[in-house]
């Protein structure tokens, strides 16, 4: 008989409860098992009704973020052996409404994705008899760390702000408006900028630091915050001392 | 994706508890780490009397400075340094994350930038301290 | 954009951290702890007026203290709606904190003016 351990998760299936309660499962304590395995053991041999979102189980999907004893992580990625003796509590990713047992609502991620307008503006498109755009190492360098994020919104979770004021833009989107924003082909900053620099933009933020501290993918999305509040106020800085300023 | 209104309105929304930041040592260290801008005030302030009483005369000087021996105020400072010294450590640590210097083409590491401000402290400290005790 | 005083308030933030975070340490040290314990030998009256007289001085003196209480304001005011989720009094708490600010910049103004 193989040592188990017991996972303790949230569930919320809203055609028969007002609130989410936790049921206890045991699984087997496997050395090579993650949460999510565990998660999966749980729906196919014990309990089909447990749902969750997951698709690569190699941490590049971005879809299996949840709480771990109190902790957002990927669950793709957390090996069930450092909680033992256990028990496990698995919630749904904290800061976010709750749809089903372990599924939140993230069209509040999406619509503040949207908003940065994450994509290289250019006021003329070069035709394609110019050939390509150049870009050296060094300036790929200057945005690629903002690049690797996934979208898993762990961040946001991570970010006690977002938890306080829901209008916060919040780090995964500020990081990505930064990659775009450093990227050498973008001519995008001052329309991101309107966007951004507004009291919930990015000025709700007191850099706790939390989003790079749980970002599976290292982007440090903290630091572009704080890069993004230094160009804000140069820009404004700019705005209100030379109000005649340079055209877009 | 149908945005089934049936679907919306059964959502579950977690509360964040008023003192949310007291569950977790990562948000007391923060907390912590804000609220050291308290004694950042106080000591400017108290610093200003101190300037005051130098103005107004040899004797206002003596009194408040009979006063800040007080063991209560004694006291207050070891505690506001305390403070004070993780404010300025916190802020030397974080300074580099907002301000990504490149020489050319190199990127400063952000170590090297954390290390010039501590050396910036120390050399900013002793030149202070030189002048205030070299009469 | 200009609407939005934000940047204003967090460049006053971000000049205070720096200031008081290079400065206070050593401030605090000598005046409130090692002068008043005897650890070190407190300068006379007069050396301190030849020291602070110059007008290079007061400016820089003035700067740590008025950046010092902005640094504080902004970073109290936020601590609080954070803290204690009082985001709804937003008006009233940047009032009495930024207001707290300014009164002590007066203040010190106007001693450091006529010292």
């Amino acid at each position: 008989m193989t040592d188990s351990i017991k996972l303790e998760v949230s569930r919320y299936r809203p055609e028969q409860e007002s609130e989410p309660v936790f049921q206890s499962y045991e699984v087997p304590l496997r050395k090579d098992w993650v949460i999510l395995d565990a998660l999966n053991y749980i729906k196919d041999y014990v309990d089909g009704t447990l749902s969750f979102r997951w698709s690569c189980r190699m941490g590049v999907c971005g879809s299996c973020g949840m709480m771990v004893n109190g902790t957002p992580v990927l669950t793709c990625a957390t090996f069930l052996e450092k909680f033992a003796p256990g028990p496990i509590r698995v919630e749904p990713l904290a800061n976010f409404p709750v749809s089903r047992d372990l599924i939140i609502e993230m069209s509040d991620f999406m619509n503040k994705l949207k908003s940065v307008k994450p994509w290289i503006i250019r006021k003329e498109e070069k035709p394609v008899e110019e050939g390509e755009y150049l870009q050296t190492p060094s300036q790929l360098d200057d945005y690629k760390q903002y690049s690797m994020c996934i979208n898993c919104m762990l961040c946001y979770s991570a970010c006690p702000v977002y938890g306080l004021e829901p209008a916060f833009t919040g780090p995964a989107a500020i990081a990505l408006a930064q990659r775009y924003n450093l990227d050498n082909r973008d001519k995008g900053q001052s329309q991101r900028m309107e966007a951004l620099s507004t009291d919930e933009g990015i000025w709700q933020c007191t850099f706790v630091g939390e989003c790079s501290a749980v970002c599976p993918k290292s982007v440090d999305p903290a630091g572009a915050i704080q890069r993004y509040k230094v160009a804000a106020t140069e820009d404004w800085w700019k705005s209100v001392l030379m109000p005649w300023g340079k055209g877009k | 994706m149908e945005n089934n209104s049936s679907v919306q309105s059964k959502l579950y929304t977690r509360k964040v508890p008023i003192l949310w930041w007291m569950h977790r040592w990562v948000d007391i260290r923060f907390i912590t780490r804000e609220l050291t801008s308290i004694f950042v005030a106080t000591y400017a302030v108290i610093f200003l009397f101190y300037i005051r009483s130098v103005s107004q005369g040899a004797e206002a000087f003596a009194e408040f400075s009979e006063k800040l021996s007080s063991p209560l105020l004694i006291g207050f400072h070891v505690f506001a340094l305390a403070a004070l010294l993780y404010h300025s450590i916190t802020w030397f640590n974080l300074a580099p994350k907002a301000m990504v210097i490149k020489i050319g083409e190199t990127k400063i590491p952000g170590l090297l930038i954390a290390l010039m401000n501590y050396a910036g402290w120390i050399f900013i400290s002793i030149v202070i301290g030189w002048l205030i005790l070299n009469s | 954009m200009k609407k939005h005083t934000e940047p204003f308030w967090w460049s006053l933030f971000g000049a205070g951290g720096v200031l008081s975070a290079f400065f206070l340490p050593v401030l605090l040290f000598l005046t409130g702890i090692a002068f008043p314990l005897g650890w070190l030998e407190g300068p006379s009256h007069e050396h301190l007026q030849s020291l602070i007289q110059p007008l290079i001085s007061r400016l820089l003196l003035f700067g740590i203290i008025t950046f010092s209480m902005f640094h504080w304001a902004h970073r109290f005011r936020f601590t609080l709606e954070d803290g204690l989720q009082l985001k709804r009094y937003d008006s009233l708490i940047s009032v009495a904190c930024y207001g707290s600010a300014i009164l002590v910049m007066l203040f010190t103004g106007y001693s450091l003016w006529n010292f």
